[in-house]
């Protein structure tokens, strides 16, 4: 326990002492976002009635930041570890692969949150949001948070190199996010891509996310957490096995 | 029961066989040496023992908990200082230290890590950043790193490579001290005057297989024996002296290297060369080391 605790300590406490970078800096890269689109599409596209533009893009733009976040703070520290060697530090002590796995994603999970809830603080001024169900907010955030840490888990392991990783980053999870729904409800798009947005997992917490606000969504939200339950389970069985058998990390 | 028991190990990296079934004990109190040269497979048994890597066959054990089935237990009781000089850039030296200690569940360990610190000409470098700290420095904290659970067995990789003689010099006291105290030490190393100093017992490895094994003393004793280094002005050697030329005869200077056993087998040497009509400019009488042995197994197979 005091293993699981100490790295999870070190874990946050590696993403705060550069917090201008792990922080401040996607808090302002998402604040322009819902400047930028916020001012171009205010007055054209209405996704939900009765619920501005900007107050539709506030939460899926917080949902982002978590997302990223999550994921940038797992696999960053797993592949710098790598690379510069010092995860033998982590390898050495009598660290059990649960204890890995929970301290680089809770940690992963804090950061996604921190950022999340730094970009709601600041774009809530923007728009005039509704809270109707705050449970499955909380919900879908921490969901949200834990599935990306976890593929940022996986990918640290599995990259060998940086190339590899931002290949998985830019390939993988930005498409994902970026075609999940963000800006836009899925209702809007030809049949054919609102089929293939079904498929895509994290349309589900975006969409799932946003009900907590707005009480409306493209799937209900109890739907959407089921689906994106069992891909938490799925991605952390996935890991677990992976750090159990020593996979990439113990030659 | 053996500090550290390691059975028919086997380690293969596509074609390349780094361990070809290795097995030798350490027992509890040992300084133990672990040399060889470069791809020996010297770090591959470390980082087998440490967990690091994982044996294709074989099994390894610490204080009796195999490293692989019981391998929490067998890590609380072993500490290991790589041999690459890693350090995490984000933390202090403390910060380090306690974070390690953290790792293997010590939660209150400041006391243990100001000793270390102390011991290790680290204090007045507690609280600077790992990333200012000289190379030197780097390997103190590994060091210490290794040692922040008090582990009975204690693992060195090449601990002094391109280190200062004031770090060697400090290093070397701490460890033998914590040797005195009961601490088991594995060694690997290139200085072979320091192995030839500190370590009781001492492994060579070649291609991945034991090629010797036998205490210190038993090994300078049982292959050398002593050197007479002549150089000739004039004349050449006789016949009835080159059975004695050793493996580090350098002829082309008219210097050769004889092999004795006691120093009584001096003198027939020199009235043989006497009587060859040779002329000695230079003489020296060389005591066998460590270098010699290990210079003679290595090169004894090939």
């Amino acid at each position: 326990m005091i293993g699981f605790r100490t790295l999870f300590y070190k874990e946050v406490l590696r993403f705060w002492k550069v917090a201008t970078q792990t922080l401040t800096a996607p808090i302002v890269t998402a604040m322009l976002y819902l400047l930028i689109f916020g001012h171009v599409l205010e007055d054209r596209v209405q996704v939900y009635p009765g619920v501005s533009y900007t107050a539709f893009l506030v939460p899926g733009l917080v949902m982002m930041s978590v997302l990223q976040n999550a994921f940038a703070n797992s696999s960053s520290s797993l592949i710098q570890s790598k690379i510069t060697g010092n995860l033998v530090f982590v390898l050495l002590p009598p660290l059990s692969h649960w204890e890995l796995f929970c301290a680089y994603v809770l940690a992963a999970m804090v950061r996604g949150i921190a950022v999340g809830a730094g970009v709601f603080v600041i774009t809530a001024w923007f728009a005039h949001l509704a809270f109707v169900a705050p449970l499955w907010i909380v919900l879908f955030a921490l969901l949200g948070a834990g599935i990306l840490a976890t593929m940022g888990l996986i990918a640290g392991i599995w990259a060998e190199k940086f190339d590899q990783l931002a290949a998985f980053q830019n390939f993988l999870i930005m498409p994902a996010t970026f075609l999940s729904g963000v800006f836009y409800s899925i209702h809007s798009l030809p049949p054919f891509w609102q089929a293939v947005s079904h498929a895509n997992p994290f349309f589900y917490m975006i969409d799932g996310f946003r009900y907590g606000f707005f009480g409306q969504s493209d799937v209900a939200p109890g739907l959407s957490f089921a689906i994106v339950a069992a891909f938490f389970a799925v991605l952390a069985g996935i890991a677990v096995v992976m750090l159990r058998s020593g996979y990439k990390l113990r030659h | 029961m053996a500090a550290i028991q390691i059975d028919q190990v086997t380690k293969r990296y596509g074609t390349l066989q780094a361990l070809g079934g290795v097995t030798f004990s350490i027992e509890e109190g040992e300084f133990f040496g672990l040399l060889g040269p470069n791809g020996a497979g010297k770090t591959t048994l470390i980082s087998i023992l440490a967990g690091l890597n994982r044996a294709d066959s074989g099994s390894v054990s610490i204080m009796g908990h195999d490293v692989v089935r019981d391998y929490r237990q067998a890590r609380r009781l072993l500490g290991v200082v790589p041999q690459e000089l890693v350090f995490d850039p984000f933390f202090t030296v403390r910060e380090t230290l306690r974070m390690q200690s953290g790792y293997f569940g010590l939660a209150n360990n400041d006391a243990w890590i100001d000793e270390v610190m102390h011991n290790l000409d680290l204090t007045n470098k507690a609280d600077a950043n790992m990333r200012s700290l000289s190379g030197g420095m780097k390997r103190r904290v590994l060091v210490a790193q290794a040692l922040v659970h008090k582990p009975p067995v204690i693992v060195l990789d090449e601990p002094t490579a391109g280190v200062d003689v004031e770090l060697r010099q400090t290093l070397w006291k701490f460890v033998s001290r914590l040797n005195r105290e009961g601490h088991t030490v594995v060694l690997t190393t290139h200085y072979l005057e320091e192995a030839q100093a500190l370590c009781n017992r001492i492994a060579m490895l070649r291609g991945g297989k034991v090629v010797a094994l036998d205490s210190t003393a038993a090994l300078i004793h049982r292959i050398s024996g002593s050197q007479l280094e002549v150089r000739l002005a004039s004349g050449t050697l006789p016949a009835s002296l080159v059975p004695l030329l050793s493996h580090q005869a350098e002829p082309g200077a008219n210097k050769y290297s004889l092999r004795i056993h006691e120093y009584t087998d001096v003198e027939p040497i020199l009235a043989s060369l006497r009587q060859a009509g040779a002329v000695i400019e230079d003489m020296q009488l060389h005591q066998a080391d460590l270098e010699d042995v290990f210079i003679e197994i290595m090169e004894g197979g090939k």
